[in-house]
C-alpha cells in the first residue's frame, strides 16, 4: 500500500473511530436515551454475553447458512449466465435494459409468490437472497468479459481449447476481480435478502429474532445482532477486497 | 518443389452487413512456403494478417486451398503450427513459468517432458530467472518473449509470427529479430513473418514478398540469398541496401496507387 493510501485509510478509520465516541457521549450524556439506543461499548458487552451464551446460535447458524447458500447459488448461477449471455449477443441485447433497472423491483414483493412456490421454509427466504444477489454477479461478469482482449481468445483456439474450456481457463481468469466486484454486492444483497425475508415471515433466524427484541422493547438484543450482521458483511467484503486489491496487483493495477 | 505450406488461388472476402455487399480482402494468392525457410511478407498494401489467418487456420478462405505438410486447413487450427501475435498475448494472472506451460496444457506428454520443455523454453528465451514474476512486472519486449517461449514448447514445424516487434523500441526490435534468427535456426522450423519494417524484412528474411493495395495480393518477391548463420549484423553487407531500396521501390509505386497518384519520378 502507498503512503497516501494508508494516510487515507488512517483517516477513514479515524472518522469511524469518531462516530462511535460522539454516539457514546451523546448516550452516556442522555442526549440519546437508553430506550432508543445503548451506548457503544454495552453493545459490544452484549454482544460478548450473547455469544458466549449460545442463546442465539441456532439463529445465527441458519441466517448465515441460508445467506451462504444464496450467495453460492448467485455466483454460481450469475457467472454461468454471464458466460452463456456473453456468447449470444441477441440475447445479451434483450435482457441488458432488464439488468439495468433490475433494482427498481422491490423484490420483496415476490415473497408471496416464492412462499406458494416453495412452501413456508428456509427456501423462500433462500430464493429472496438468490434473486437479489444474482444479477450484480451477472451484470460485472458480463462487464470483466467484455473486456477481454481478442487476442487472448485468438490464443485460445491456437492452444485447441474449446469453448467452455476458453471461458473457464481464460476469460473467467481475466475478468475475476470483475467477478469478485459482483461477488461483494452479492453477499450484501444476499444478506439483505436473507435478513429481510426473515423480518417479514419467519420464526427463527437473525432477521427474526432482530424484529421481536425490536418489538419487545429488547435493545440489549437487537443492538448486538445488528452489529454481528455488520460484522460479518464487512469482514466477509473485507476479505474479498484484499483478494481483489491481490489479483490486480499482479497485473500492475 | 517439396511445399511446406501450399496456397493455391486462396481469396478472402467479408461481409459488410451495413452496404450489404462483400469486402474483397485478398487474393487471389498463390504460394509456396519451403520447409525450413524464413518467408516475411514485408511493409505493403494490405491483407497480411488476413493471410497469416487463413495459413493458421484461424479463418476459412473464400475460395482456393491452404495446404500445410499436404494436408487441407479448412478453418481448423493444424498441430504443429504456432502463432504470435503483435498484441500482448501473456496470460496477466499466471506467472512466467505459468504462460509458457499453459502452451502444453492440451499437449499429451508426460509430466516430466514438460517440465523439460518450460525450463528449456525459459531458458532459450531468457526468461530463467524471471520464472515466478508476472507478465505485469515485465518490459514489452520480455512479454513478447514470454510468448514466443509459450509457442516454442509445442515445437512447432511452422511459426507465424504477426507483427510480433510491432509494439517494440527499434533497439529492442533488432535484438529480437537476432532471438527469431537464432531460434529459427536451432528448431529448424519454417517461419512465416510479418512486419511493418522495411530493414528488419530485408534483415530477417530468405524471401521477402510484398503485397498490393486492396484487396492483397503478391505483387513481388524478393530472394536475399542471406547465409543461413546471419544477424542483425548482416545490415552492414553492400546488398542490403540494394534489396531494401528494390522493395521501398515497390512499395512507395503501391502506395501512390492507393493514393490515386502515378510512382512515376517527378
Amino acid at each position: 500500500m502507498t503512503g497516501v493510501a494508508t494516510r487515507v485509510a488512517l483517516y477513514r478509520w479515524l472518522l469511524i473511530l469518531a462516530a462511535v465516541l460522539l454516539l457514546e457521549v451523546l448516550c452516556l450524556a442522555g442526549a440519546i436515551d437508553k430506550i432508543t439506543m445503548q451506548p457503544p461499548h454495552r453493545i459490544l458487552i452484549d454482544l460478548g454475553a450473547i455469544l458466549l451464551s449460545g442463546r442465539y446460535n441456532a439463529a445465527i447458524l441458519k441466517t448465515l447458512t441460508n445467506a451462504s447458500i444464496a450467495l453460492g447459488l448467485a455466483l454460481v448461477v450469475g457467472v454461468v449466465a454471464a458466460v452463456v449471455l456473453h456468447g449470444h449477443h441477441t440475447l445479451r441485447r434483450t435482457l441488458d435494459p432488464l439488468f439495468a433497472t433490475y433494482y427498481a423491483v422491490p423484490v420483496f414483493a415476490f415473497y408471496p409468490l416464492l412462499i406458494v412456490l416453495f412452501g413456508l421454509g428456509d427456501a423462500p427466504q433462500i430464493g429472496i437472497g438468490f434473486m437479489l444477489g444474482v444479477v450484480a454477479v451477472i451484470v460485472n461478469t458480463l462487464n470483466g468479459l467484455d473486456r477481454v482482449p481478442r487476442v487472448l481468445r485468438k490464443t485460445a483456439r491456437i492452444q485447441g481449447l474449446g469453448a467452455a474450456e476458453t471461458a473457464f481457463q481464460i476469460e473467467l481468469p481475466y475478468a475475476a476481480p470483475y467477478v469478485l466486484t459482483g461477488a461483494k454486492f452479492a453477499v450484501a444483497y444476499s444478506l439483505i435478502g436473507i435478513i429481510g425475508a426473515e423480518f417479514i415471515m419467519s420464526r427463527g433466524g437473525m432477521g427474526y429474532e432482530i424484529s421481536f427484541a425490536y418489538t419487545n422493547f429488547d435493545n440489549a438484543t437487537m443492538y448486538p445482532l445488528i452489529l454481528l450482521i455488520l460484522a460479518v458483511s464487512i469482514a466477509i467484503n473485507a476479505a474479498l477486497s484484499r483478494w481483489e486489491r491481490r489479483l490486480l496487483a499482479r497485473r500492475g493495477q | 518443389m517439396d511445399a511446406h505450406v501450399s496456397l493455391r488461388g486462396v481469396t478472402k472476402d467479408f461481409p459488410r452487413a451495413e452496404a450489404g455487399d462483400v469486402l474483397h480482402a485478398l487474393g487471389p494468392v498463390d504460394l509456396d512456403l519451403k520447409k525450413g525457410e524464413f518467408f516475411v511478407v514485408g511493409p505493403s498494401g494490405c491483407g497480411k494478417s488476413t493471410l497469416l489467418e487463413l495459413i493458421a487456420g484461424l479463418s476459412q478462405a473464400t475460395a482456393g486451398a491452404v495446404e500445410f505438410e499436404g494436408r487441407r486447413i479448412e478453418g481448423q487450427i493444424p498441430p504443429g503450427v504456432g502463432v504470435v501475435f503483435q498484441e500482448d498475448a501473456c496470460f496477466p494472472w499466471l506467472s512466467v513459468e505459468a504462460n509458457v506451460a499453459f502452451g502444453l496444457r492440451k499437449v499429451d506428454l508426460p509430466a516430466d517432458e514438460k517440465r523439460r520443455r518450460v525450463r528449456d523454453g525459459l531458458g532459450l528465451m531468457g526468461l530463467a530467472d524471471f520464472a515466478a514474476s508476472y507478465p505485469a512486472q515485465l518490459s514489452g519486449g520480455m512479454r513478447q518473449r514470454v510468448c514466443i517461449a509459450r509457442t516454442l514448447v509445442t515445437e512447432p514445424r511452422l511459426i507465424l509470427l504477426d507483427e510480433p516487434f510491432g509494439a517494440l523500441d527499434q533497439q529492442t526490435r533488432l535484438l529480437m529479430g537476432d532471438e527469431v534468427l537464432r531460434l529459427w535456426r536451432q528448431t529448424g522450423a519454417t517461419v512465416f513473418l510479418i512486419t511493418h519494417a522495411l530493414d528488419e524484412a530485408t534483415m530477417l528474411a530468405d524471401r521477402v514478398a510484398m503485397m498490393s493495395a486492396r484487396p492483397g495480393r503478391l505483387i513481388d518477391v524478393v530472394e536475399t540469398r542471406w547465409p543461413r548463420e546471419r544477424d542483425s549484423r548482416i545490415v552492414e553487407r553492400p546488398e542490403f541496401g540494394g534489396i531494401t531500396a528494390r522493395l521501398w521501390a515497390t512499395l512507395r509505386e503501391e502506395s501512390l496507387k492507393s493514393i490515386g497518384r502515378t510512382g512515376r519520378a517527378p
